[in-house]
């Protein structure tokens, strides 16, 4: 299984295994990962499932549809050029070892 | 470990979420969590969406890893149901007979189809349980055109029917009221999708009952007879307050707490679909089926259990996915009597904003999750809408929102 690094604002990381077909969201969530807290369950509906990516990741992520770039302009912490919905980032083989970074707060 | 324990009856989104919000906000105590599905705690909402499409499994609905659970000193029971609670013991009593004691109980017990009342009803199938979305799978699997009716044209009814067409079979949907989802949300909002499903080749029915179920058939109450291959009702639930009621707490729909979800005993809260609660801005108790009203619910009990009750006051909020449409509702529209329509109706992109008198009781989003989003915070600050304000050409929810930030 892919593993994905979570680093909580506080500089916590936290390695995970997460089924292919999961997305990053369900694998911070599953687990237990403070600082996700997808409200939606998954819909992009909610904007609290933010995370940063990796400035140096060059793996290759699913495209940001236009609900996604919406809704993140209501998160709760200030979006950056590398701010996604970890609930629109399903989890794929090339995925292995991606790195996110949790804002300070979802709501 | 030291600290309180707290027992939670029921295993759903809402009993899972007060063990993981308790553990989340410091609580030291133990937690155990019984549920009576053979399953470990899972997500109900993707039932009648992806895992009745069959694009997800039982593992891609869980709501925690089992190593979660270990991790966190939660010990989940399944498959056990609770038979009684005697509170002055203050210990609940599995159907094993094993008995476990308690410093604070939480009933998070859920609720159960309604039976249908005709003649006929156990050729009916519900759908709220994984098991009962496996029976429904089953029925369908490998098949294509088959003739299903749907009883009910709520939420679940709806969301059933989509999933079942896009699987290429004939569907008929059967609703007593005078247009679907009745107190859910707006006529304009039913309208739209009420003409989508026609779009999509179902047959939507409304302002008819159903007199009776044969094997094969299904009679409605103004004579017609539909061919059916398969029955699936959804007319709304009963709360499981069985088990509250005979422990001697009040039940009325549901197990009645006060505006802290605490029954008159004060170690015993309620919360999610089993819990009728005191809401001042509704004018007296309701009961909330939904996600956000279980997670949220629980969030509150937590802390109360660790000394930190607050009144519940978190803002209601519902969703429904069919075919492509994206409905998002913020708020408690039932008992509008004025709406006004934002956005772009014809191309299925649109807002009602519901309200009675001059007061805005909730916003219907479809396909337009950034006013979900909007309404939300809005009427979160506290901040409130007109009609008039509404209505004005040029009405930007967005300027609204940032004049009362």
């Amino acid at each position: 299984m892919p593993k994905i690094t979570y680093v909580t604002h506080d500089g916590i990381e936290t390695v995970v295994d997460v089924a292919v077909n999961e997305t990053v969201m369900r694998g911070g969530v599953l687990n237990g990962i403070k600082g996700i807290v997808a409200q939606c369950g998954g819909g992009a509906s909610c904007g609290t499932c933010h995370v940063y990516v990796d400035p140096e990741n060059t793996k290759p992520l699913a495209e940001m549809h236009q609900v996604e770039d919406e809704l993140l302009y209501f998160t709760a912490c200030e979006r950056k050029e590398n701010s996604r919905l970890s609930c629109q980032l399903p989890v794929t083989e090339e995925l292995d070892g991606l790195v996110v970074h949790l804002p300070e707060k979802q709501l | 470990m030291r600290g309180e324990s707290v027992v939670v009856v029921g295993a759903g989104q809402a009993g899972c979420q007060v063990a993981v919000s308790l553990r989340e906000q410091g609580h030291r105590g133990s937690i155990t969590l019984v549920g009576d599905e053979q399953a470990a705690p899972y997500q109900r909402p993707p039932l009648t969406k992806a895992y009745l499409a069959g694009e997800t499994d039982l593992a891609g609905l869980v709501l925690r890893q089992d190593s979660y659970y270990a991790d966190h000193g939660i010990q989940v029971v399944t498959g056990e149901r609770v038979i009684g609670v005697d509170r002055s013991a203050r210990v609940v009593v599995l159907g094993c007979a094993r008995t476990i004691g308690y410093d604070h109980l939480v009933f998070a017990t859920g609720a159960r189809p309604r039976p249908l009342p005709v003649p006929g009803a156990e050729h009916v199938l519900n759908l709220r349980t994984v098991a009962d979305a496996d029976v429904i799978r089953q029925k369908l699997e490998g098949r294509t055109g088959l003739d299903v009716v749907v009883i009910g044209g709520g939420f679940i009814g709806l969301e059933f029917a989509a999933v079942v067409r896009k699987l290429r079979h004939e569907v008929t949907v059967v609703e007593t009221q005078p247009r679907v989802m009745q107190r859910a949300v707006s006529e304009a909002t039913a309208r739209h999708l009420t003409n989508r499903h026609r779009r999509e080749g179902v047959q939507v029915l409304t302002g008819t009952g159903v007199a009776a179920v044969r094997e094969g058939f299904v009679e409605l109450t103004d004579g017609t007879v539909l061919v059916a291959d398969l029955v699936v009702a959804g007319i709304g639930v009963i709360p499981n307050a069985e088990i509250a009621q005979r422990s001697g707490l009040a039940c009325d729909d549901g197990i009645v707490v006060d505006a802290h979800l605490r029954t008159v005993d004060p170690r015993v809260h309620a919360i999610g679909d089993c819990a009728r609660f005191a809401r001042p801005l509704s004018g007296g108790l309701v009961r909330l089926e939904s996600v956000q009203n279980a997670v949220d619910q629980a969030g509150c009990v937590a802390a109360a259990i660790l000394g930190s009750a607050e009144p519940y006051t978190a803002l209601p909020w519902f969703w429904s996915d069919q075919y492509d449409v994206k409905l998002q509702i913020a708020g408690l529209t039932d008992g509008h009597d004025r709406t006004v329509t934002v956005g772009d109706p014809a191309q299925g992109k649109f807002s009602v904003f519901c309200f009675r008198g001059d007061r805005l009781l909730g916003v219907e989003a479809y396909n337009r999750p950034v006013d979900f989003l909007m309404a939300r915070r809005l009427m979160d600050s506290g901040a409130t809408l007109t009609p008039e304000i509404v209505g004005r050409p040029g009405f930007d929810l967005r300027l609204s929102l940032q004049q009362a930030a």
